[in-house]
């Protein structure tokens, strides 16, 4: 189930409405850790990237990483907060991964406030604040189960303790779980574009927290929520908030109440179970760090800040979509190749198709190696197509590329002289280990066939199939692709379709 | 009153002779150290001044002091000096317990900054000093090591928190010695051993290395026999530290230098909310002091600033409240102690119930108190908003006054036990010092004579933030005209 609106049961009128919340948090990509100088390396051996400071020996004292606050002020920038005089406070709670058994983080007085972040759709969702605070370390329980009941003892890693975090808090605004995934997706892609984090769900640097509750239509009170823990992906994240909010609607339904708890969101048995209620909670008695001082970063440093910031996701978003709104429709190509043809059999603009290949890309940050390649000349549907299918399955390794060479291997595709499946070849070798694309197609044997070759299979092809070949010049096209189906066999997809294409015209207008 | 065997309280060799003798090759540095440990060896079996005593270590610390000065080298301005260290200052490789059952044998990996810039300057460190248990307590009778002995009257307690350092130097153990003072605990326990203490203004001295009781009040301050020495022991050890971020950013101080130019033309208040509770003996002495001071030419007044009275209720609240926090971290799972327990949390509860004493308990759980949701702005808000008033009133007597002059402590040493089971009366020993903390002010207690018992009587001079140099001025103008002997 995606969406919870539905008739009511008893007829009240209004349907039921979702309110969803997320908090954030996402580990910075500093160097050093924020509250002392050892890397932030989480994921080396155990315990080696550890000092006085983040194991919280006596006598020890933070001192505050200025790159943090820089990326911190970035992630405000980037969500159109407004950008603060901010101090630190203490949050006191006892647990083994916590060293000092308090941790340091922003109360009342967060780096940034007020801002918002605009989905894909244009819809604005509000940020409440976005503060830094430090990382715990993580214990591992050693035992049957790997939960700390039945634990036989556990093991603490301090590696991630002191890591910066800034954690994110939106308002109460989304009200779906699709909502819910595309601010996270959206989130995400910010804190990438802003050098600020990695983004990665999976491993942990950008976890994600949220808050449900449900009431009768868009004018009813609040109800009361509870805080699903545990989200690890935008799938479970997804999941999480419906089964979240049908449980809720459950319990009213039947005249229960919601208690406000933390739940824990259990992926393999696809519901949430309590952890604690609100009665349950700790006592953190905040006060002011009086270790630190607080940070009042002056107008040329904020300044400073956002001039240093990139175009953002939405941005670049839209620059894309311009180019691939101005491509030339389909005709004038002419492209043979059905994954980048199909669209362009449609109308001009941008094609829901088109906005799934303009996000896959965005997100990766590889929306410069479209850009430069349109630049170069190439059709934009196909830089998109080929960064957004091809270049996409190594990111990383197409973050690293030349834009020179990607063009000048797209401009063999749309020359003729490679066909897509090769372009497509010689792209994993450039992937792989980069190199010079007309030298990486020569090494796969691929360039001899652009030329004299080709025309000896089509002549071959149509020499073979005779009836199909009258056909053909009788009017039928598309047997076209029956034949460069027959020329692709004989060269083991070596062809460029295109010029099959081509070749078959000429043969038959002779 | 019975003299502890083989210290002889009186005029031992200062530390700037002793660094002068030594720079000179006058006296080794080995000398001077098997000097300070014959005198340990000696005496410290009643006084107990010490914790530790790191003999092996300070002779290895001398011979290098030794081999650096027949090279031609400069080893610095505390060549061969011993001193004794406050065991709650971080020494690497060197038990560091804050006297704590709960901190048992841990040896921090890290020398504390102070401890880096004595050793720069060529002090011999010759142990670790007793005090109360993470420096909670006016009388050094909550260490888990034993009750420290006052050297002048080992019936009495020296004062606390500092009172090992403040003894060992009263004793003639070591010329200088460091404490920290956090509502009192150097400045008291000076008073009461007849030595100088000093606490400096809040951010001038590191607190990287300080094991934390109350971060916001916390300072390390010097011990010494004399004015001059507690300045050259301040210049020392003050200065920027970037590792402490409320360190101030200022150079290190020059005030050795600055100690003997008198108070001619300086205005100095006698606060008189100090002498209120004061013993009569102890309140005579303080005016005696201000006539030494009127005699070299200050104008000295009768100030009031009615807020420090309120002083000792917001100290009790704020300290153990940054004490429940900086105490947290003692939890049996990385250090020192652990007792274990079935689960986690039982073991933290075993942990921390076995390893600290009566006294540390009472303030964790007052802090504790004080912090939690209902009660926070009440207690800690409340006490906040006090301490704003103090600094508040402390700055009206400082339009019209350049120091102010009051009794260290209300009375001289008591005896040992005395307060131990009554601890509003213990608290009432640190109502003339916890004022200056609580506005992050300086201030230093000097021998002034003796009370109408024959035990030291301190004066304390206060002044603004920053002013260690009027400060000082005023302490040894005090010195050389304090009293010998006899009562007042």
């Amino acid at each position: 189930m995606t969406d919870v609106r539905r008739a009511d049961q008893d007829g009240a009128g209004e349907a039921w409405e979702m309110v969803v919340g997320l908090e954030v948090h996402t580990e910075l990509k500093t160097a050093t850790k924020l509250f002392c100088g050892c890397a932030n390396l989480f994921g080396d051996e155990p315990n080696t990237r550890v000092c006085p400071v983040c194991l919280g020996l006596p006598g020890s004292l933070p001192v505050l990483n200025q790159r943090a606050v820089e990326l911190a002020m970035a992630i405000g920038t980037a969500l159109h907060c407004e950008i603060r005089p901010s101090t630190f406070h203490r949050k006191n709670y006892f647990y083994p991964d916590m060293p000092k058994d308090y941790q340091i983080s922003q109360y009342d007085e967060p780096i940034n406030v007020s801002g918002w972040l605009e989905l894909p759709g244009g819809r604005r969702i509000g940020i409440e604040r976005a503060h830094l605070e430090e990382d715990t370390g993580k214990t591992a329980h050693a035992g049957a189960s790997g939960r700390i009941h039945g634990a036989e003892y556990s093991l603490v890693d301090y590696n991630r303790s002191g890591v910066p975090l800034v954690e994110i808090v939106s308002a109460p605004d989304m009200r779906s779980s699709a909502e819910a995934r595309a601010y996270a997706a959206e989130l995400r892609a910010i804190l990438v574009a802003c050098g600020a984090s990695d983004g990665k769900m999976e491993e942990g640097s950008m976890r994600v927290d949220a808050n449900v509750s449900v009431r009768r239509g868009p004018d009813a009170p609040f109800g009361t929520r509870c805080e699903i823990k545990n989200l690890n992906s935008l799938r479970s994240l997804g999941r999480a908030v419906d089964f979240e909010a049908r449980r809720q609607i459950a319990l009213l339904e039947s005249g229960e109440v919601v208690v406000q708890q933390t739940r824990h969101w259990d992926e393999g048995e696809g519901r949430t179970v309590a952890l604690r209620s609100k009665e349950e909670a700790y006592d953190y008695r905040y006060f002011l760090e009086p270790d630190l001082v607080p940070v009042v970063p002056d107008p040329a440093w904020i300044t400073a800040v956002g001039a240093s910031l990139g175009p953002l996701p939405g941005e670049r978003r839209a620059r894309l979509a311009t180019l691939v709104a101005g491509a030339l429709p389909a005709g004038a190509g002419g492209s043979p190749d059905p994954g980048v043809g199909a669209d362009l059999e449609g109308a001009p603009g941008v094609s829901d198709a088109d906005q799934e290949q303009i996000s896959t890309v965005v997100d990766l940050g590889l929306d410069g190696l479209v850009t430069a390649a349109v630049e170069g000349g190439i059709p934009a549907r196909l830089a998109l197509a080929r960064t957004a299918n091809e270049a996409a399955t190594d990111a990383a390794a197409a973050a690293g590329l030349d834009p020179r060479a990607y063009t000048s291997l797209l401009a063999m595709e749309v020359a003729g002289s490679l066909s897509a499946t090769q372009v497509k070849a010689v792209l994993h070798d450039l992937l792989a280990g980069g190199g010079d694309p007309a030298e990486l197609a020569r090494a796969r044997g691929f360039e001899a066939m652009a030329d004299g070759a080709l025309v000896a299979v089509v002549q071959e092809a149509v020499d073979s199939h005779p009836a199909e070949w009258d056909r053909y010049r009788g009017g039928e096209e598309k047997l076209a692709q029956f034949f460069v189906g027959q020329v692709m066999k004989a060269t083991r997809g070596q062809a460029n379709g295109k010029a099959v294409v081509a070749e078959l015209e000429r043969l038959a207008a002779r | 009153m019975t003299e502890a065997p083989g210290t002889s309280p009186g005029p031992a060799a200062s530390a700037a002779a002793i660094a002068a003798d030594v720079r000179s090759g006058r006296r080794s540095a080995s000398a001077v150290t098997e000097q300070s440990l014959a005198a340990i060896a000696a005496g410290d079996g009643e006084v107990n001044a010490f914790a530790l005593v790191t003999a092996d270590s300070a002779r290895r610390r001398a011979e290098e002091i030794d081999a650096r000065v027949a090279a031609g080298a400069d080893p610095g301005p505390l060549a061969g000096v011993p001193v004794a260290l406050k065991d709650n200052l971080c020494t690497r490789g060197v038990p560091t317990t804050c006297c704590s059952r709960i901190l048992d044998g841990w040896c921090p990996p890290y020398d504390a900054t102070v401890v880096e810039r004595l050793a720069a300057a060529g002090a011999v460190v010759v142990g670790k000093s007793n005090m109360d248990e993470f420096a909670m307590g006016s009388s050094t009778e909550t260490s888990a090591f034993g009750p420290t002995r006052n050297p002048r009257d080992t019936s009495r307690v020296p004062g606390g928190s500092s009172g090992g350092s403040a003894a060992a130097v009263a004793a003639g153990f070591t010329p200088i010695a460091l404490g920290s003072d956090t509502g009192g605990s150097v400045r008291q326990p000076a008073a009461l051993c007849g030595v100088v203490g000093m606490k400096p203004t809040y951010g001038t001295v590191s607190r990287y290395g300080l094991v934390a009781f109350a971060s916001s009040l916390d300072q390390v301050g010097p011990l010494a026999a004399t004015v001059a020495d507690a300045a050259l022991l301040f210049d020392i050890i003050g200065g920027h530290d970037e590792r402490d971020t409320t360190s101030l950013d200022r150079p290190a101080p020059r005030l050795a230098s600055v100690v003997d130019q008198g108070v001619d033309g300086m205005t100095i208040g006698v606060l008189a909310e100090y002498l209120e509770g004061a013993d009569p003996a102890v309140a005579g002495r303080i005016a005696q002091a201000a006539e030494v001071l009127a005699a070299a030419g200050a104008r000295v007044e009768e100030v009031s600033v009615p807020e420090v009275r309120l002083g000792l209720s917001a100290y009790y609240l704020i300290a153990p409240a940054e004490a429940s926090s900086n105490l947290a971290r003692y939890d049996g799972v990385r250090y020192g102690l652990r007792v274990d327990a079935e689960d986690t949390v039982e073991m933290n509860v075993a942990t921390r119930s076995a390893g600290f004493g009566a006294e540390v308990k009472r303030r964790i759980m007052l802090g504790t108190y004080a912090l939690s949701a209902g009660y926070l702005d009440a207690y800690y808000g409340q006490a906040l908003r006090v301490r704003t008033r103090i600094i508040d009133g402390f700055a009206v007597a400082y339009e019209r006054c350049d120091a102010l002059l009051g009794p260290t402590a209300p009375t001289t040493a008591f005896e040992l036990g005395a307060k131990l089971d009554d601890p509003l009366s213990m608290y009432l020993s640190d109502v003339c010092t916890i004022p200056s903390n609580l506005a992050g002010h300086p201030a230093i207690s000097v021998p002034f004579g003796t009370g109408s018992d024959g035990l030291p009587v301190g004066a304390q001079v206060l002044a603004p933030a920053l002013a260690e140099a009027t400060m000082f001025k005023v302490a040894a103008v005090l010195e050389a005209g304090a009293p010998v002997g006899g009562a007042a």
